[in-house]
């Protein structure tokens, strides 16, 4: 899919961190933030922020997913880039909210925050053709590409651009790589059964990469594998690509 | 809350052997599909021309079965409609009797699964020999097919060699595939010879030429449509394509989606009865249109592509969650991601098979390997909606999916309603989100459904927003 | 059964959408398929047809005797199924004492249906033409050649000519023109034995129909 809604490289960007990321994994939000501020790109954060509403569209619950939704739209006025550290929330906005929105009376300003939403990493790669210099000490990780980066955007690969950059990471796949890591918000909670299965499969493919450390572009799969292995008392430490790139080639 | 679906899959997940077999296969399937794409630079294009294919066929649907019925019927074959699957059994029933039949020799046709005509003909009498192989053996086990394509993809050869060494004492134990195959087809032959009638699916009827295509590897469907005096075809209404020239695009996108094979053994073109020239052939051949539900998803612009579905099992094949829990615990004649959408809207989301679903993380693999686009998670997505929607209003007008609204459960509405009131009211999301951080270290370890698997994620120090405040940027 | 057939289409005409826009599904402006030169599309023939486990003999109009002769030899077979009726057929019967008994499908099946299943070794038919692209045999099958011929014996031996071999399907159906020309009670595209992996997904042969597929060439 192209992403690509400006061409030229803007000065100032809404950044619209998720939930996920404000209640667990602020350091990702603020590695990315450092990130695009290395740039040359103004960060504004708009603290009135939640949740994209997307737990509740694929859950069935159109009317509370709209209310949500909607309370986000009115945080992007300026017709600049929102870049979102997830490819799952990226999508929802991007993919989704033209749906949730059809035949609102705000559906036009719907479709055009739609329009300006980026996943993250194919933001850094598109738009910045981010160029890095890795600063760390040799690492071996191994990338869990999210389904909604590698399926509903099309972006999956751009983690691997912006890793492959670094000279002394060594990047590691799981077998089986593209199959999904069981999470699937509401489904973790609604089928435990089958999303444990899933789940255990896709940490086990994980460790046995013997690599020192998961990395991906959504937050959601980080919390599902590490929480996995975690209880299997194998314990690998879990990263937000934006998290590991900034610690790497941060001066 | 334990429902049919949990313990069905409760079940499949204990069976360890089972699962890793399934597991095995299943990656077998998408290797042949991968191999057969490879290198297929318009391979995108094919799958355009099949989705507008089939979205034409079922937008035109009613003249095209019409012009259907009337070139079939010039060509001398028997049309016959069911609204119910009840109405299709008792059609083939009277065939059957009228011509004395005592048993039936079946190719392996899913609309005849759905119709259940191998309990219904046995109930009036009249045995079913189910003649591919592998529906053979899951009949011989007294099981349903547990996959459309590969229906026996559950059993191993040890279980298949000890099923016909019990079956078929005379035959010596043996687990090579060979061996067991060559049994089959010693065992059936004997079985065409003798028969009166014969029974098949189809895969495509062109309304131009009111011809039935059958694709299959084994010759079994040939001998059911060609050796005995009468042939009975069922199918759905929606496998009408409008032109000849529309079959060869979907014939090499369908086997290569579901096996990888470019094209199968046999197709077979079934145009008419046997002529007066003819030395063999049916001398009857009977087509049952069933409806059963396919003409109200067709009262649906999002839903009707539902029937565009060419049944290649190749979403089946990429389901992470079919991969894990196989074919019987979906409780369906079809199971899988096309399963999932398919037979609560035939059925009702009321029914045990409305919680399917809710069986997937919308991965998103199933569409990316539709051979004609089926948004499949959107679908999902409309259905989980319909599910608990509050009912309308009007109560004249009936609702598209039947049991619309009857797995809204209040507490859990309740729950979303709150969460919404605080996800739109950012001053109590972040008072809630903060003290979630504060209260890190006491909140409970056990967090029902999601820490059978996993620990619980603790909250951050601080949140990302209170973090912001204090750096230098820009908060609008 | 007229009142199911009524509801079903009523139901249908009352969920059509008027503003719905025709989809395009012609195929004019897709990618032509690459077209083989005579000699690729046979080359590609012979292997596609290898691929499936079917024997491709290369003869020509001169040699097809006797590579025929030599498939029955190695085979030992006891007889032979063919017409007398077809060209080669009549060619066939013309050269009768260098092969096995030869047997005439002159009879409706259901008089002879009990010799056909358990005492046939091998049939001849010819082919209507051959797809390079799936390496398949398109039979068309006539009151001379019927259609159990190429199904209820264990060895099916099919005569082809080169110059019948298309790129694929599509132009098959175009350059024979199918749609009008009327087509037999049945039409098959046969692409190798009789075949199923319905057990462990490992491939077997022979399961309902023929367990030997030969393709000669001429």
């Amino acid at each position: 899919m192209n992403n690509r809604v400006v061409s030229e490289k803007p000065q100032a960007v809404y950044f619209y961190g998720t939930c996920l990321v404000d209640l667990f994994y602020p350091q990702a939000g603020i590695s990315a933030i450092e990130l695009l501020r290395r740039e040359g790109v103004s960060v504004i954060y708009p603290q009135s922020q939640t949740c994209c509403g997307q737990p509740a569209w694929n859950s069935g619950y159109r009317d509370e997913a709209l209310a949500v939704a909607r309370a986000q739209l009115a945080l992007f006025p300026r017709p600049i880039p929102v870049i979102i550290p997830s490819a799952s929330c990226a999508g929802m906005m991007k993919v989704h909210y033209p749906a949730l929105f059809r035949g609102q009376s705000d559906e036009a300003t719907a479709l055009n925050v739609a329009g300006r939403v980026y996943e993250l990493t194919a933001f850094l790669v598109d738009v910045l053709d981010m160029r890095l210099t890795d600063l760390g000490d040799p690492v071996s990780v191994v990338v869990h590409t999210s389904c909604s980066a590698r399926r509903e955007l099309g972006v999956g690969d751009k983690l691997h651009t912006l890793l492959r950059q670094l000279r002394n990471v060594e990047i590691l796949e799981p077998e089986n790589s593209a199959e999904c890591c069981g999470f699937g918000g509401t489904f973790a909670i609604k089928q435990p059964e089958i999303s444990a299965a899933m789940t255990r499969e896709k940490a086990a493919t994980v460790r046995a990469t013997g690599a020192q450390r998961l990395v991906s572009q959504d937050c959601g799969c980080l919390m599902n594998i590490g929480g996995a292995m975690e209880k299997q008392n194998q314990a690998m430490p879990g990263q937000h690509i934006a998290e590991l790139l900034w610690e790497r080639t941060k001066k | 809350m334990t429902t049919d679906f949990r313990s069905n899959v409760a079940q499949a997940l204990k069976q360890d052997a089972v699962q890793t077999h399934f597991r095995t296969v299943v990656d077998r399937l998408r290797a042949h599909r991968q191999a057969a794409l490879a290198g297929d630079a318009a391979f995108e294009q094919l799958r355009n021309r099949c989705a507008a294919i089939r979205a034409d066929a079922i937008r035109r649907l009613p003249q095209l079965l019409e012009q259907f019925e009337s070139k079939a019927q010039r060509n001398g074959i028997q049309v016959h409609w069911a609204e119910t699957t009840l109405q299709a059994n008792r059609i083939v029933l009277d065939i059957m009797q009228r011509h004395r039949a005592t048993f039936l020799v079946k190719g392996k046709s899913m609309v005849s699964e759905e119709m259940g005509v191998n309990a219904f003909l046995q109930s009036h009498g009249i045995d079913c020999l189910e003649t591919d192989l592998g529906e053979f053996i899951v009949q011989l086990a007294g099981e349903k097919p547990a996959h459309i394509i590969v229906p026996a993809i559950h059993k191993n050869r040890r279980e298949i060699a000890h099923l016909m060494h019990g079956h078929f004492s005379e035959l010596p134990y043996s687990e090579d595939i060979e061996t067991l195959a060559q049994s089959a087809r010693h065992f059936m032959r004997d079985k065409f010879h003798a028969a009166s009638v014969g029974l098949t699916g189809v895969n495509f009827m062109v309304a131009e030429t009111g011809t039935l295509c059958l694709v299959e590897n084994e010759g079994n469907g040939r001998m059911c449509s060609t050796v005995p005096p009468v042939h009975i075809a069922v199918t759905g209404i929606e496998k009408v394509i409008a032109r000849l020239d529309d079959l060869p695009p979907l014939l090499n996108l369908l086997t290569r989606s579901a096996t990888g094979q470019p094209i199968t053994a046999y197709v077979n073109m079934i145009n008419s009865p046997r002529r007066p020239d003819d030395k063999d052939g049916p001398d009857e051949v009977h087509l049952i249109l069933l409806d059963n539900g396919r003409s109200r998803i067709a009262g649906d612009p999002e839903l009707l592509k539902t029937l565009h579905c060419i049944r290649c099992g190749a979403c089946i094949n990429h389901c992470p969650v079919y991969r894990q829990i196989g074919g019987h615990a979906y409780g369906t004649v079809i199971p899988g991601p096309i399963g999932a959408i398919l037979e609560p809207q035939k059925q009702g989301l009321d029914a045990a098979t409305g919680e399917l679903p809710q069986a997937s993380t919308l991965c998103g693999a199933c569409a990316e390997v539709c051979p004609v686009r089926i948004p499949i998670p959107a679908i999902i997505n409309r259905l989980r909606w319909e599910s608990v929607r509050k009912n309308q209003q009007s109560q004249n007008s009936r609702p598209v999916v039947p049991g619309a609204g009857s797995r809204r459960r209040p507490l859990e509405a309740a729950i979303w309603k709150i969460w919404a009131w605080c996800c739109s009211h950012p001053g109590i999301y972040n008072r809630l989100t903060k003290l979630a951080t504060r209260l890190r270290n006491r909140l409970p370890a056990g967090m029902g459904a999601w820490t059978v698997a996993r620990k619980a994620p603790k909250p951050a120090r601080s949140t990302l927003h209170e973090s912001l405040r204090t750096m230098d940027i820009d908060h609008e | 059964m007229n009142d199911a057939r009524k509801a079903i289409l009523d139901r249908l005409r009352l969920s059509q959408y008027p503003d719905s826009t025709p989809v395009k599904c012609d195929d004019q402006n897709d990618p032509v398929d690459p077209v083989l030169w005579p000699d690729e599309r046979i080359d590609c023939f012979i292997n596609r047809m290898r691929a499936v486990r079917t024997e491709v003999h290369d003869a020509s109009h001169d040699s097809w005797l006797d590579i025929l002769h030599g498939v029955c030899q190695a085979r030992s077979l006891n007889n032979l199924l063919v017409s007398p009726h077809t060209r080669r057929g009549a060619m066939i019967y013309a050269a009768a004492r260098r092969f096995p008994a030869l047997k005439n499908y002159s009879q409706s099946i259901e008089d002879w249906k009990s010799e056909l299943f358990t005492a046939v070794d091998a049939a001849v038919t010819s082919a209507y033409g051959g797809i390079a692209e799936t390496g398949t045999v398109i039979l068309w099958p006539d009151a001379r050649e019927p259609r159990t011929l190429s199904l209820v014996p264990p060895i099916h031996i099919v005569l082809l000519e080169k110059n019948r071999i298309y790129n694929n399907l599509a132009e098959a159906m175009r350059i024979q023109n199918w749609a009008m020309i009327g087509m037999p009670s049945n039409v098959i595209l046969l692409s190798g034995p009789s075949k199923s992996a319905d057990i462990e997904q490992t491939m077997t042969y022979g399961v309902h129909g023929p367990k030997e597929l030969i393709v000669i060439l001429m």
